[in-house]
């Protein structure tokens, strides 16, 4: 894997262009399927132009996963029924990449519409696990975390709708951070579940991450859930867990967890433990609840949100014209794959009359029940442990037609967006040649607590330094 | 609901109808569109040029509520009489139209800005209460152009985004309208309204549009769509009592349908009935939180101008005009500010420097009460002119010229007509028709000289004969060649003798 510095000295030995050049063309011959668009022409030319640049980022190479609207550079969704669509218009975190001097490489693989935990749904074909093409990245941010685990660039940024950058990030052995809801602006990422979800950073490392994530968090008034202020949170990379107080959550280690999993995740209790942590255990009764809310949430949500998806502006256009409802169906019934419609299927069943209060009402409760757990278990807490996913990286086609199964991978990662607090997932093991990832989560808005323990466990463990074998 | 505090109607006529009407009105005088920075200004351009991504709802664009907008709906609603609640929220309602270009529209549901307020207007008999259900915020669609005329007959359609995001304030009423006639009285006070809150420009195109359910008898109601205008509204409710009540005479049942108003035809059809309604599937709006309101309401309050039916007491009471000219003249704002800048500046004139308390000259006021509610208005209306076409300083000439006699109440009405159509001033019309009456002095002179010339007809009047004054006033007439007032003439002789 690369990591920002490195490429930095890379940059300062030759120039901006180069290894832009030299990234893009690692892209092109990647085994992985990560990229659905390079921008091969737009990213040499922003780099040449960025010689000089003094931002934080100067001529660093980002892949951008293909949810987040970029200006000029095709964004799909990885759906077939936005094929084609150029955004006028850059997403505020792509505007403060550019700011910051990054340079956009492409647009990364992702389920179809950010629906998935495998990024086997993507109308472009499935990205593949680079510690085993056997397996997948996990999703939907698979394309992100892929292409930072197999070295093709140092940095990439995600969405974590119910754990679309953790479950990636710990089936690829990278770093990844959902930060508290309202932290970075959505403006510009295409909703899929618009109550539940933030932009991610993804990196090789804490520190990488953490450099990404203070460039793009920040208020947007164009996002009216955007929370004012600015932090710098590179401040919290400090080396110290003296005095932090750990709680873990049984319920997360509950059924269906991988041993190999639920060894690891608890070594790094240890370890932390011996740097000068206190752990305790923390009950959160409501968890069991967390994946049928989030689901009906998510969907009754997602049907909303991707009404305006009809072909009549913008995307896929159908041959011959009918009128406007014939029109309607049938470029939605070729646009959206099948995971995309069984969503917006149930969701609006969830939403309709006689059926909202037992669904999506009920669901709201539940979801305020989840937040009061995080409240009552952070009370006495600095933050939480538990296992990112209950296994490693299962194998491709193992459970994309089994919707259930797959719906239950979620299970440790959706309470988080339900609640709304920050979580992020680094590497603390391996079974079988395959990484474990571990999530740490914190208070809203104490994103600082999280980065500072996760960049302590880091600092003393090696499994950051491991990369797979991609040649 | 406060069914207690309110004066309803004692009866329902034979065929006991009722009406609620729902008015949709663009809150057009803010600057920007709801929910993005967006210019208003797109009356005379091309389609398509005043939209972001934001109200072309594009993937990825977020909605941010228009403060003003809201301070707008919460100063109607506070002119409606209503209560504004604690907080309120935005909620998707959900529905596929091509001039809808999320597949949602963002509106209120539960927690509407405004609610549970009424208008008095004048019904059938006597002033009668409408309540206000609610009044909620919302985006309006883009617009529509069937290229070729009709929906029915056009072969394809062209979407303008420009109305895309245009905030509107949907105010729905309780089904206490009776008649059709009511109906317009009720558009009527409400666009008066609003004129006077100066949040919508209601002479712009769609800037108040109608939708009104209407019953017979308890039965179902028709929801009629596509209002454009207070008169549409009227024909369309009188097609559909006259439809409904043919449906029952022939032994049929009203159906809970929509229909659609064909302004043209002068005819409602069918458009949907209710087991073809849609499910909306309303639920909260995660990209707007609820917004608190509370704090908002008592501060816009203080700021609320003066309302038509205060400023019509007020007009009674401060100028001492008759009700039915305060409420003339109340009834548009510009009429009633024309008139007060016309009192105030006659006021001046003659009394320059009184203290404010005198400052109105009370004949003055009634005076022009007169001339404006009675002469001008009915000028200006036959001619479907509004106020504007007549200025203030020749209103206030045209007083002073009859006031002081100069001219006669007939040439008055005279100079408003030939301003009206012709241009000019009154002096300028004056003079050009030769209307000034002849000089006080040369009035008081042929008066003096009529009575010395006739003692004869001086003593038939003294000793009881009324009628000798009439031959003294044709004496004085044909002195002053008839430019002087009669009724003056009258009073100067009998004065004198």
């Amino acid at each position: 894997m690369i990591t920002v510095s490195q490429t930095l000295e890379a940059i300062k030995d030759s120039s901006a262009e180069e290894v832009v050049s030299q990234c893009i063309e690692r892209i092109e011959n990647s085994k992985f399927n990560t990229f659905i668009t390079v921008a091969k022409d737009s990213a040499p030319e922003a780099a040449r132009k960025a010689e000089g640049h003094t931002g934080p980022l100067a001529g660093v190479p980002i892949a951008i996963k293909d949810n987040i609207s970029t200006r000029g550079i095709q964004t799909t969704c990885a759906s077939k029924i936005l094929g084609g669509y150029v955004p006028p218009y850059d997403a505020h975190v792509i505007e403060r990449l550019k700011a910051a001097g990054a340079i956009i490489v492409g647009k990364v693989n992702m389920d179809e519409f950010a629906m998935g935990t495998s990024t086997e749904s993507s109308y472009y074909g499935p990205t593949l696990n680079p510690w085993d093409p056997e397996r997948v990245p996990g999703g939907s941010s698979g394309g992100s975390a892929a292409t930072v685990a197999a070295g093709e660039v140092p940095l990439s940024l995600g969405s974590d709708t119910g754990g679309s950058v953790r479950c990636p990030a710990s089936f690829c052995g990278v770093v990844g951070l959902k930060p508290t809801y309202g932290v970075i602006s959505r403006y510009g990422l295409i909703s899929y579940a618009n109550s539940l979800e933030q932009i991610g950073p993804i990196a090789s490392n804490v520190g990488d991450m953490t450099l990404l994530f203070n460039v793009i968090a920040g208020h947007d008034p164009r996002d009216s859930t955007s929370v004012a202020g600015e932090k710098d949170y590179t401040k919290a990379l400090v080396n110290d867990v003296k005095g932090l107080t750990i709680g873990v959550p049984k319920e997360y280690f509950g059924e269906g967890i991988d041993q190999a999993v639920e060894k690891s995740v608890w070594d790094g209790v240890h370890r932390l433990e011996d740097l000068g942590a206190s752990w305790q255990e923390v009950e959160m009764p409501h968890t069991k609840y967390a994946l049928a809310a989030y689901y009906v949430i998510a969907m009754s949500e997602a049907s909303s949100n991707l009404a305006r998806f009809d072909g009549m502006r913008y995307g896929l256009r159908l041959e011959k014209d009918h009128d406007w409802h014939t029109t309607y169906s049938e470029i939605r019934a070729q646009g959206f794959g099948e995971e995309v419609k069984r969503r917006i299927l149930l969701g609006t069943y969830a939403l309709s009359a006689g059926y909202m209060d037992k669904y999506y009402i009920k669901a709201l409760k539940v979801r305020t029940l989840i937040r009061q757990d995080f409240e009552r278990a952070l009370k006495d807490t600095d933050v939480l442990i538990a296992p990112t996913m209950p296994t490693p990286a299962f194998k491709l086609s193992e459970k994309i037609s089994d919707p259930l199964t797959l719906y239950m991978a979620d299970v440790n990662t959706v309470p988080i967006n339900l609640a709304g607090v920050p979580s992020v997932s680094l590497p603390c093991g391996f079974s079988d040649g395959l990484p474990i990832g571990l999530q740490i989560m914190g208070k809203h808005f104490d994103e600082e607590t999280v980065i500072r323990t996760a960049y302590t466990f880091e600092q003393n463990t090696d499994f950051h330094t491991k990369a797979p074998e991609v040649v | 609901m406060r069914e207690g505090s309110l004066k309803l109607r004692p009866y329902l006529d034979e065929v006991g109808v009722m009406i609620g009407l729902e008015i949709h009105v663009q809150l057009n005088k803010l600057n920007t569109k709801i929910f993005c920075g967006c210019p208003l200004d797109y009356h005379d351009d091309e389609p398509n040029t005043h939209t972001c991504p934001v109200c072309l709802g594009l993937p990825g664009s977020l909605p941010v509520i228009n403060r003003k907008s809201v301070e707008y709906s919460i100063k109607v609603g506070l002119a409606l009489n209503c209560t504004i609640e604690e907080h309120t929220q935005f909620y998707r309602k959900n529905y596929y139209y091509p001039d809808l270009p999320k597949g949602f529209q963002i509106t209120q549901y539960d927690y509407p800005i405004a609610s549970n307020g009424y208008i008095n207007i004048e019904g059938e008999d006597g002033e009668i209460r409408i309540r206000i259900n609610r009044a909620h915020m919302e985006e309006d669609p883009g617009r529509l152009v069937h290229e070729g005329g009709s929906i029915e007959r056009s072969k394809h359609t062209l979407i303008d985004y420009n109305r895309s995001g245009v905030a509107l304030l949907e105010i729905v009423t309780e089904p206490d309208i009776r008649s059709p006639k009511e109906a317009r009285r009720f558009l009527d006070k409400l666009r008066n309204i609003l004129g006077y809150l100066d949040v919508v420009d209601t002479t712009l195109e769609g800037s108040m549009r109608v939708d009104a359910n209407i019953s017979l008898s308890g039965g179902s109601r028709s929801e009629v769509k596509n209002i454009s205008s207070h008169k549409g509204a009227e024909r369309a409710l009188l097609f559909e009592i006259v439809r409904q009540k043919n449906l029952l005479r022939r032994g049929g049942k009203v159906v809970q349908e929509t229909r659609h108003f064909d302004e043209a035809r002068g005819v409602t059809v069918s458009l949907r009935t209710k087991e073809e309604a849609h499910d909306y599937r309303y639920f909260p709006e995660a990209d707007l939180g609820p917004i608190k309101v509370a704090d908002w309401a008592p501060g816009i309050k203080a700021t609320l101008p003066e309302l038509p039916d205060a400023r019509r007491e007020r007009f009674v009471s401060l100028y001492g005009i008759t009700d039915d000219h305060a409420k003339s003249l109340t009834s548009e704002k510009q009429v009633a500010d024309f008139y007060e800048e016309v009192v105030i500046k006659c006021s001046n004139y003659y009394k320059p420097d009184e203290s404010i308390d005198d400052y109105i000259q009370l004949d003055i006021a009634h005076f022009a009460a007169v001339w404006i509610a009675d002469e001008l208005k009915g000028q200006l209306n036959f001619r479907n002119l509004n106020i504007d076409s007549f200025k203030v300083k020749d209103m206030v000439s045209l007083i002073k010229l009859i006031h002081e006699n100069k001219i006669t109440e007939q040439s008055g009405k005279e100079v408003i007509r030939t301003i009206l159509d012709d241009g000019g001033s009154p002096d300028e019309v004056v003079a050009a028709k030769g209307l000034l009456k002849a000089g006080g002095d040369i009035v008081t002179t042929a008066v003096k000289e009529v009575i010395a010339e006739n003692p004869q007809a001086v003593e038939d009047y003294r000793s009881g004969k009324q009628e000798a004054v009439n031959f003294l006033m044709g004496q004085v007439m044909k002195k002053t060649r008839g430019r002087a007032g009669a009724k003056e003439v009258r009073e100067m002789i009998i004065q004198r003798i």
